[in-house]
């Protein structure tokens, strides 16, 4: 058994930890975080340049041949830097649905482009009643001369304010909340009919909610086969719910580091507060806390590339719930740890605390994934 | 024993409602129940409603123009305003400075302070912590250094609540280095529009302008405007804490978060039902509710003893940890009801002329950043962990 990095993953992380720590400063990235797009531009040239927008997708795409280990490894990375770039929602889900549920011509059109960087993805699988059930589609497509009219509204698109694809969930028959029925189409977010409400998101980064008022698309932007796309998206969420795995444990790898530098710094009482007991078990549950997730973060990559199964459900389940749970103690306990301080925008300690508890917004809570977790135990 | 109210305490609960349903402005309530942030205007306007009532200074003897309130009274008060969504009192005049003044000034600083504080004339704040003594507030290092009928002030002092607002601060400064800790200190009184003063603004996680630094520089302060003794500040500020701390449970505030909470998932879906119906999300909310029927019931005992004559110990510690513990699991619930919405944050929904559509809930787009601001209840005001410690060594004697 080895839990290690091969030398060529370890030299990927290598390079993505390298060009986060000489791009991604907090200050430069409360500035990203300001300009329109909500991220460096320039930033993710240089990772398309290098290859890494590449990572999940094979050879003869063009890619890298990476699974999720490596998926892992750039995430974990990005996570440090609390880097806003969308590589998740681009890379990672929304090239991941059209790499399975692709035709050759889609492949070569979008994905190409998603792996080179020259296009960004953003996905839109949640509707306003959702919650977090991506079977709970309402928006609806209807066939219409030899194409599809979509009507609907698609809810919390993050990056889907300046993607160049987006790909939406629409139900072409069953009811809501069916598992059959359930249609993928890739549309131009300049399409008419489009309409998007932009909005800063509270960890720093941007979204949209998108209205689809009467779209037309041809029949060229249906993704994969009519009806069947649940599974699809059912897969490729598991794939993205290991990749934010990664990056939260890379987000509270920092956590804990800038916590532990504060209370090795910080005086009260005539000692560094680190001389406290209450603050010392703190601290410890803390590293516990990461330790747990670090191993769910290492299950969840590895069952990612894994054919679909109960037993692959349930793991992504538990480490999602793990990675909640830990998240929200991690984001809490160091606040309290902090004091005042932890409390500030100008310290980046705040923002890390953020992305951990939106993070659990994110492709399902610790309740959710708990409730899932149970009933794929009762299903067995 | 009875642990209902009498007739008298029942009949002053219908005196409240019926002031509050004749009174309380309707816009300054919706902002309070839809957690938008009030205006220094919002806040005056409904203090001046309040003096005119005579129920503003209800910890002021009545001989200064405060209200003879018992403690069940101010309890009943406490929990009518949360509900009815009465603005917070701005605490550091009215409550706080006040009592000082009140207890160790003198004749004068009585009749300069106490009308402008019922005015409205005077916004204080305060300057007790620094940026190296926070919960160790003994070791705070701004100096006073006395120059003939002077002092002159240097230092700074952080995570002043609304000192923006402020035309008068209350500090705890330095005036004596040779002694221990706590007894070179004093207790003065500063005008701040007195040249030397800087007020920088500290944004917190949320994005808000909430608190401040204050720096001082060469500050020349009147020594009339010491309040008691020189070098006995410490004394002062430790009487000011038990003021602070009463209150600091919050338990009508987290009343008022609990039905608002109710309200909310019962309009949020889940699996195409509202989510109060979920099992685990109703049994999440009935978990925080029976927490809070019991530190109800600790904090009516609480008052029940002052009633009697006693004093609140270590019990207003405890309660300040399980209170607030209660109040961030309400707002964590809060946030975990609107589901992927707690992602966006859409500012331009928390301004009550906004006339466009709601992304999710019409009271969706505060809860994130409420959620992240109240982290604060367990720092401020003597954190959980110092709470903690004065109960092991109050009660236990550890």
């Amino acid at each position: 058994m080895d839990f290690g990095l091969n030398e060529e993953q370890q030299m990927l992380q290598d390079t993505v930890a390298r060009l986060v720590r000489g791009e991604y400063s907090f200050e430069k990235r409360l500035a990203y975080s300001e300009t329109e797009a909500g991220f460096s531009v320039d930033f993710w040239k240089q990772l398309s340049e290098l290859g890494l927008t590449s990572v999940p997708f094979s050879e003869e795409l063009g890619g890298f041949g990476g699974g999720g280990v490596e998926v892992q490894s750039v995430m974990t990375e990005l996570g440090r830097g609390l880097c806003l770039e969308p590589y998740l929602q681009s890379v990672v889900f929304g090239g991941g649905l059209i790499s399975q549920a692709g035709n050759d011509s889609q492949k070569d059109v979008w994905l190409s482009g998603i792996a080179s960087g020259e296009l960004r993805a953003a996905v839109a699988l949640q509707e306003p009643q959702s919650f977090y059930d991506l079977n709970d589609v309402q928006t609806h497509a209807e066939k219409k001369d030899g194409g599809f009219v979509l009507n609907g509204r698609k809810a919390v698109v993050i990056g889907g304010h300046c993607a160049d694809l987006i790909v939406v969930s629409a139900r072409t028959s069953g009811g809501t909340r069916d598992t059959n029925g359930i249609s993928l189409f890739v549309l131009k977010p300049d399409t008419a009919g489009i309409e998007r409400r932009v909005y800063p998101t509270i960890d720093g980064s941007k979204g949209c909610d998108i209205t689809l008022n009467n779209v037309h698309v041809g029949a060229d932007a249906l993704l994969g086969e009519e009806g069947s796309a649940s599974e699809v998206i059912d897969y490729q969420a598991g794939r993205a719910i290991a990749a934010l795995c990664a990056e939260a444990v890379g987000v509270m790898e920092v956590a804990n580091e800038l916590t532990l530098d504060y209370l090795k710094q910080r005086k009260q009482f005539g000692v560094p507060i680190g001389k406290f007991q209450v603050l010392q078990h703190r601290m410890v549950d803390m590293m516990s806390e990461l330790e747990q997730a670090r191993s769910m973060a290492i299950l969840a990559a590895s069952v990612a590339d894994e054919e679909q199964s109960d037993e692959r459900r349930r793991a992504l389940s538990a480490a999602k719930n793990v990675i909640g749970r830990s998240g929200q103690f991690i984001s809490e306990q160091g606040i309290q740890s902090h004091g005042g301080i932890g409390m500030t925008w100008e310290y980046n300690f705040a923002h890390y605390a953020k992305r951990l508890i939106m993070i659990n917004h994110q492709l399902g809570d610790d309740d959710f994934h708990l409730e899932r977790y149970a009933f794929l135990l009762q299903a067995s | 024993m009875n642990i209902n109210y009498t007739p008298e305490e029942l009949a002053f609960r219908d005196d409240v409602r019926a002031f509050l349903d004749q009174a309380l402005p309707a816009d300054i309530s919706a902002k309070v129940k839809g957690f938008r942030h009030l205006t220094k205007e919002d806040h005056q306007r409904w203090q001046q409603i309040l003096c005119k009532q005579g129920w503003y200074a209800t910890h002021w003897p009545e001989e200064y123009g405060g209200v003879k309130w018992t403690p069940v009274q101010k309890h009943i008060w406490d929990e009518e305003s949360c509900q009815y969504g009465v603005p917070r009192s701005v605490p550091f005049g009215v409550n706080m400075v006040a009592p000082v003044i009140i207890k160790f000034g003198n004749e004068k600083q009585k009749q300069t302070y106490l009308p402008r504080i019922l005015s409205g004339e005077d916004w204080w704040c305060q300057g007790y912590s620094e940026p190296g003594a926070g919960s160790d507030l003994a070791s705070l290092k701004a100096r006073a250094v006395r120059e003939g009928d002077h002092y002159i002030v240097n230092g700074q002092k952080t995570w002043t609540t609304l000192g923006q607002h402020a035309n008068m601060i209350f500090c705890l400064v330095r005036t004596n280095t040779e002694v221990k800790a706590q007894e070179g200190i004093s207790f003065l009184l500063i005008d701040m529009n007195t040249p030397g003063i800087t007020v920088r603004p500290i944004i917190t996680l949320d994005g808000e302008h909430e608190v401040n630094e204050v720096f001082f520089q060469d500050v020349k302060v009147p020594v009339e405007n010491r309040v008691g003794e020189e070098d006995k500040g410490w004394t002062y500020a430790k009487f000011l804490l038990t003021y602070e701390r009463t209150g600091l449970a919050g338990i009508g505030l987290s009343k008022a978060a609990l039905s608002h909470l109710k309200q909310l998932a019962s309009r949020c879906i889940k699996n195409g039902r509202p989510l109060i119906e979920d099992t685990s999300f109703s049994q999440r909310i009935a978990r925080v509710e029976i927490d809070l029927t019991a530190a109800t019931i600790s904090n009516l005992r609480i008052i029940a003893a002052v009633e009697g004559g006693g004093m609140p110990g270590a019990e207003s510690s405890m309660l300040k940890v399980k209170g607030t513990e209660i109040r961030q699991a309400i707002n964590d619930l809060a946030r975990r009801a609107i589901g992927p919405y707690a992602i966006p944050f859409a500012e331009e929904e928390l301004n009550l002329d906004y006339e466009g559509e709601f992304l999710s809930d019409e009271n969706a787009a505060p809860l994130s950043a409420q959620y992240f601001n109240n982290r604060k209840l367990s720092i401020f005001g003597g954190s959980n962990e110092i709470q903690k410690n004065i109960v092991s060594k109050m009660i236990l004697g550890l």
